[in-house]
């Protein structure tokens, strides 16, 4: 069933921008540039893209903040534009770097907040609080005032609080920004798990690659508000023709590795850069390389999402189409 | 609209609750509100040791004005006054948390950041008014006078909410512009401190035809003191304080529903 539609979505803003001392130019800016997709209940999604590439102008509309100039757009069947109040009961949203945290009250006045503004029944409420404090470990931070937090255990909290009507959707612009290997986990786990046990849909913005690896099922990447790619993480790196990088520490240095699969790229002492696939699996590479040279440690290190995407963009510049298509 | 005022009573309990968490710095406000309030009165009565008069009213009519002005205002700043903080969430994109609550965006920003002890400027004026109350010959004063004194004070405070409301509304376009609204709002509370008599009758039109102030207190206190209107208008304008106050309010929400309205097709 599809909860989330978009066909043709569009959102210009007006910017003035002052041309000499006293005039002013006006000139159009498309933000989001006609985006057509839709997300069936239980996806999750990471949404991704540079800075500035329309992700956040997407959430506001999904959520009802911004009106879009063009185009149709459905959430669980409602508007979110005409009927914003209607649908915000049925969302949940975290926005990374602000809290909707009382900062001066424990952390469970904040949520008893939220049962009253959401009239959550007594029973569920009780429910998902106790499921969301055992997931995200907070019954050492419920009686502890929100200003006290920190960042890590803050995001917990706010992401419990976002989950306590059972909203059917849930929205996280950046959940792992700025939080530590720990934390990060601790909120992956629970997303996939909420995911899991509900069947929350869950749509994601990030910049960090672990996330989407860990949660996503699928991606869609948007660039100068068009969507350049819809489809498996796989795909984007085939798309992208990203590689990962093998660091390899031999006992001493050597004359250039070359093992087929991989492709040499510089070398320093006894450490040496090898480039291969990110679709294709390590294993064999690592097993050619231990066969025939004096191997003493080695590391892999993950493709940048950043860089793919940018390559994904100026390929679609370029004339060729992403594999998708352009939205 | 009775969602909202639920969620408001709600939200308000917060603030409430995180203020009384500091208290003797909440003690302190309050006390320090209610001494600069009290401050602008002090100043009147020493005006009194010179003079009998001022503008032909006795310093019980003064303290009568200056009380339900007061006492206006001051719920009027109570309820809605933190509204003047929308052009800081406008401006930081925190406004955005709260539209996505299921209750109306209004009653959450005036409820933002509720500040109990504004209580201090209540309470002081209600201490002036009840004075002025009994130094004036009450005793002849007809049912309609009585009447018209709780009618004025909750006039009144919606005209000087509606004041802040509009003055919120006009934050959605331009972020730093409450001190245009505080001059009408604190501003127009200390010009209605003083008898309509003292000032030059053009003022007196602006706030009675342009910002309706004269209906916090002005016009319904002259029929009250049994005074004569300088500006010499028919006899029921006295009582057109609810009328009028109503027209402010439909104004505000107006206002209110534009500047959201532009908020969310901009993004600001």
């Amino acid at each position: 069933m599809e909860l989330i539609e978009l066909d043709g979505l569009e959102k210009v803003f007006t910017v003035r921008r002052s041309a000499g001392r006293l005039r002013r130019t006006r000139h159009e800016v498309r933000a989001v540039d006609g985006i057509s997709c839709t997300v069936r209940r239980g996806e999750m999604v990471g949404y991704i893209g540079p800075n500035g590439a329309g992700k956040s102008t997407t959430i506001k509309m999904l959520t009802g903040i911004l009106t879009p100039s063009g185009g149709r757009l459905r959430v669980a069947g409602i508007d979110p534009a005409r009927e914003r109040t209607r649908l915000a009961g049925r969302i949940g949203v975290v926005f990374g770097q602000r809290t909707t945290l009382w900062w001066d009250l424990p952390l469970r006045d904040s949520y008893a907040l939220v049962r009253r503004l959401y009239r959550v029944p007594e029973a569920r409420y009780r429910a998902n609080l106790e499921r969301c404090v055992e997931l995200l470990d907070l019954a050492p931070l419920l009686h502890v005032p929100v200003r006290q937090l920190s960042l890590g255990q803050r995001m917990r909290g706010d992401i419990a609080a976002a989950l306590l009507h059972d909203p059917e959707v849930l929205y996280l612009d950046e959940p792992t920004i700025g939080l530590d290997v720990v934390s990060k986990a601790k909120v992956r786990g629970f997303l996939r798990e909420v995911n899991a046990e509900r069947g929350t849909t869950v749509l994601l913005t990030t910049h960090d690659l672990g996330d989407i690896e860990q949660l996503c099922d699928r991606v869609m990447v948007i660039d100068h508000g068009r969507l350049v790619h819809d489809g498996g993480l796989d795909a984007l790196h085939a798309a992208g023709e990203s590689e990962r990088v093998l660091v390899v520490d031999l006992e001493r240095p050597t004359a250039p590795i070359a093992v087929p699969g991989a492709r040499f790229v510089r070398a320093d002492g006894p450490r040496q850069w090898l480039a291969f696939p990110a679709a294709a699996s390590a294993a064999p590479v690592l097993a050619a390389i231990a066969a025939r040279y004096p191997l003493a440690d080695l590391s892999v290190r993950e493709p940048d999402i950043e860089q793919v995407i940018a390559r994904l963009y100026t390929e679609g510049r370029d004339g060729g189409a992403g594999p998708s298509g352009r939205g | 609209m009775v969602d909202g005022a639920r969620a408001y009573g709600l939200i308000v309990a917060m603030w409430v609750r995180s203020t009384v968490a500091y208290r003797a710095s909440f003690l302190m406000a309050v006390a320090v509100n209610f001494a600069v309030t009290g401050l602008d009165f002090a100043a009147i009565m020493i005006m009194f040791t010179h003079v009998d008069a001022l503008g032909g009213f006795t310093v019980a009519e003064v303290a009568f004005l200056y009380g339900t002005t007061g006492m206006a205002l001051g719920l009027a700043d109570l309820l809605l006054g933190s509204m003047d903080k929308l052009g800081a969430r406008v401006r930081d994109g925190t406004l955005d948390t709260l539209l996505v609550r299921p209750v109306p965006v209004f009653f959450q920003v005036a409820a933002d950041r509720f500040a109990l002890r504004r209580l201090g400027r209540v309470s002081q004026s209600l201490l002036v008014l009840g004075w002025s109350l009994t130094q004036l010959e009450t005793a002849a004063w007809s049912a309609v006078q009585v009447a018209l004194v709780p009618v004025m004070v909750l006039s009144g405070t919606a005209i000087f909410g509606a004041v802040f409301a509009c003055g919120a509304a006009f934050q959605f376009w331009a972020q730093d512009a409450s001190e245009v609204q505080n001059s009408f709002t604190y501003g127009g509370n200390t010009l209605l401190q003083y008898p309509p008599t003292v000032f030059a009758t053009e003022l007196v039109k602006g706030v009675t035809f342009v910002v309706p102030l004269a209906f916090v207190n002005w016009l319904p206190a002259l029929r009250v003191l049994g005074r004569d209107d300088p500006l010499g208008l028919p006899g029921w304008v006295d009582f057109a304080s609810p009328a009028v106050a109503a027209l402010c309010c439909a104004v505000a929400a107006a206002a209110w529903r534009r500047g959201l309205r532009g908020y969310r097709s901009t993004g600001s």
